[in-house]
């Protein structure tokens, strides 16, 4: 019976993934218009909204490549390291009061635990590509990867300590409004780290399309490359989501129905402000971002874990 | 919906893997059958924007990305053991602040004495 409900609801998730690539690439690509004072996409469709259903069917057309030289097996399935664990870390996101998918015991420590696998998805297509692009982008994203848990996990330890509990349902329910100044800036280390771990601007070295094209990803193309995106993109949703909960209180914000779309709402505002971020804020060079996150995350995060704990001793 | 703290639910999570896991072999089943593919020695090259690559890709990397590992497993594990400690918070008091602050203290001391040795700089 739960496996039953869990297919379902696996399927929600990656339906929600793929959907949710397909309007937020329309969305980003909005947003850099703005940011650029340009339209954006605007032919097909109401401002250009069908502009990707039209991209799917091409991406489904084109032919799948893998390269002289590649090791066959590992590209193929690279990409499913990739992809699979966004789509996990979507099953302990606690959408309604009481109520999440996977509702684990350990599930912040899941949440910040799967998404991580990714890593090896990357370095795996980075070393089976056998392109000097994509061995040099992949190294770099592990090192970023790496280098940026840490400050995220200390991060989500603030609500944790305040909570005390790991279980995403039992947060919510323990939740209390003044947790979001208490906690901003461990939000704002969160968001900055999150954007770390998905390799996104401004933090996308090891992408870095003007030096290395396309990073890990450049031999790969047609729908194996859109599985790449989708993982990003789902990551993206994964991580507002689970901010919108863990940092604004997600569903708690409006009661009944109303919380879920309070919570959706606030995870949007989250994905508009991540890529208002990227189209807004020049490359950082590598020894810049790895001096950024050990050097100001880390110990910001510490302090902010030591402020909740005093609070939270406190009371 | 689902039944709480039996092994059952984990059924849930086995089926987000089975879903995650299938999705990419289904897509790229289906881009097989619907694309047609024209091969052509050209197109199987390695991607170096037009220019023949020199050498193997497969090089030794600079020790720098080591550092980084190495930092990354200390830290990781030490941020580890304060989730425990997050969430049995509650129940021991003024005495678990204290401890809390003086393996902060540590972590943030280890911190630092990575960074005066220069580990944190990109060489």
């Amino acid at each position: 019976m739960s496996l039953l409900w869990g297919l379902l609801w696996g399927l929600a998730a990656v339906m929600l993934i793929a959907g949710g690539a397909i309007i937020g690439v329309w969305w980003e690509r909005k947003v850099a218009g703005r940011v650029q004072m340009r339209y954006g996409p605007q032919q097909i469709g109401p401002a250009g909204s069908l502009q990707m259903i039209a991209d799917v069917p091409k991406l489904l057309f084109k032919e799948d490549i893998v390269p002289e030289g590649a090791d066959e097996p590992l590209f193929r399935y690279a990409p499913l390291a990739v992809f699979a664990p966004a789509a996990m870390s979507l099953a302990v996101v606690p959408f309604a009061a009481g109520w999440a998918p996977f509702d684990s015991t350990v599930g912040a420590l899941f949440f910040l635990a799967v998404p991580s696998i990714s890593v090896i998805g990357i370095l795996l297509s980075a070393w089976a590509s056998h392109n000097t692009f994509a061995a040099l982008g992949g190294l770099r994203a592990a090192a970023q990867m790496v280098s940026y848990e840490v400050p995220r996990s200390l991060s989500v330890l603030s609500v944790i300590v305040l909570a005390g509990t790991l279980r995403p349902t039992d947060v919510m329910a323990a939740w209390e409004w003044w947790w979001i100044p208490l906690t901003f800036v461990g939000f704002l280390v969160f968001l900055i780290s999150s954007i770390a771990e998905m390799n996104r601007g401004p933090f996308d070295i090891p992408e870095a399309e003007s030096e290395l094209v396309a990073g890990y990803f450049a031999d790969y193309s047609g729908i194996r490359w859109a599985v790449f995106m989708m993982g990003e993109y789902g990551a993206l949703i994964a991580t507002s989501l689970f901010g919108a909960a863990f940092f604004f209180g997600g569903h708690r914000l409006l009661p009944g129905v109303g919380g879920i779309v309070a919570m959706v709402v606030v995870a949007c505002a989250i994905i508009t402000v991540v890529m208002w971020v990227k189209w807004t804020f020049p490359r950082l060079r590598a020894d810049q971002l790895m001096a950024f996150c050990w050097k100001v995350l880390t110990p910001v995060a510490l302090v902010q874990l030591l402020v909740a704990g005093v609070v939270a001793a406190w009371l | 919906m689902t039944p709480q703290g039996s092994g059952m639910d984990h059924l849930v999570l086995l089926a987000f893997v089975i879903i995650g896991c299938l999705f990419v072999p289904l897509t790229v089943t289906a881009s097989h059958l619907l694309g047609r593919a024209k091969r052509d020695e050209r197109k199987l090259d390695t991607y170096e924007c037009g220019s023949e690559p020199v050498g193997p890709p497969w090089v030794q990397l600079r020790v720098g990305y080591y550092v980084y590992a190495l930092l990354f497993v200390v830290f990781d594990i030490e941020t580890v053991f304060l989730y425990p400690w997050a969430v049995a918070f509650n129940r021991l008091g003024v005495f678990i602040v204290v401890e809390m602050t003086i393996f902060i203290a540590i972590l943030g001391a280890g911190l630092a004495y990575a960074w005066r040795e220069g580990a944190l700089r990109w060489r």
